[in-house]
């Protein structure tokens, strides 16, 4: 169990590290890079939940496939350089600290009614078999189908919207 | 059977990073980072449900993930066109600038 903690601590101290350098950040690219190393904790936490199909879902589509996208935009409209517009929402900034108190309270209420113990669980690594067994019989079928054409829709709306002349 | 380290802990860390992602949205000015904080907390979401479906030992809370990784797949794909067609409309995507729909 303490070997599981310190893996667990040590990559939530990555995970909330490189989320607060990601906004604190002025560089799109940088917040970018930083994006991939929390995607990554988040991953090796998923791997530590046993879900070893999500895992690597994650790191292939969110850090590779997405951010491959964001940076690909970011280079494209040559938003590298640091932000240099008038910022006309400063005031919003304290006021963005009291919001966060405010969510993490709400969150923290509802963490509260989860009893805190260490539970006894069953050694079960979740493969791509289990999802798939899941994912293409009765219950996930009709969601999944949808999911689909919710794809096909975006990938033509993506095309349509960034096109010069159709 | 092996004992594990309690629940508590991942949700907690994603409630924070989560709200990390809120603050983000908040004072970002910059689109495209405003996205990145969004995948952000669909990310601490998505820790949250297999972490759910660790401790329940029920493989819906992986589905979901699933579905919420193609949704955001296809989020990002819609909103970075939006953004290419708006910079080259107006070279400049600051959102205090994009206020076309502002009633």
């Amino acid at each position: 169990m303490t070997a599981q903690l310190v893996l667990f601590g040590i990559l939530a101290a990555i995970a909330l590290v490189c989320g607060v350098s990601m906004i604190l950040a002025d560089n799109p690219v940088r917040s970018a890079l930083f994006l991939v190393l929390v995607l990554f904790s988040v991953a090796l936490l998923f791997l530590s939940l046993h879900a070893v199909f999500i895992a690597a879902v994650q790191i292939i589509v969110y850090a590779g496939a997405i951010m491959v996208l964001f940076i690909f935009v970011i280079m494209l409209l040559n938003l590298g350089t640091p932000e240099r517009v008038v910022d006309r929402l400063r005031p919003q900034q304290p006021l963005s600290v009291l919001a966060a108190v405010g969510v993490i309270a709400v969150l923290a209420t509802v963490i509260a009614s989860v009893p805190v113990k260490s539970q006894m669980l069953p050694e079960a690594i979740v493969g791509p078999s289990e999802i798939g067994l899941k994912l293409f019989t009765a219950e996930w079928l009709f969601p999944f189908e949808i999911v689909s054409i919710l794809l096909l829709v975006a990938a033509v709306g993506a095309v349509m919207l960034a096109k010069k002349r159709i | 059977m092996i004992e594990s380290i309690p629940l508590n802990y991942y949700l907690i860390l994603s409630a924070l990073l989560f709200t990390i992602g809120v603050v983000g949205v908040l004072i970002k000015r910059n689109p495209i980072v405003i996205f990145m904080c969004v995948e952000l907390m669909l990310n601490a979401v998505n820790l949250t449900f297999v972490a759910f479906s660790r401790y329940k030992t029920d493989l819906g809370g992986q589905m979901m993930v699933i579905f919420v990784m193609a949704v955001a797949a296809a989020e990002v794909a819609v909103g970075l066109g939006i953004l290419v067609s708006i910079f080259r409309n107006r070279a400049s995507i600051s959102v205090d600038e994009i206020d076309l729909m502002k009633g």
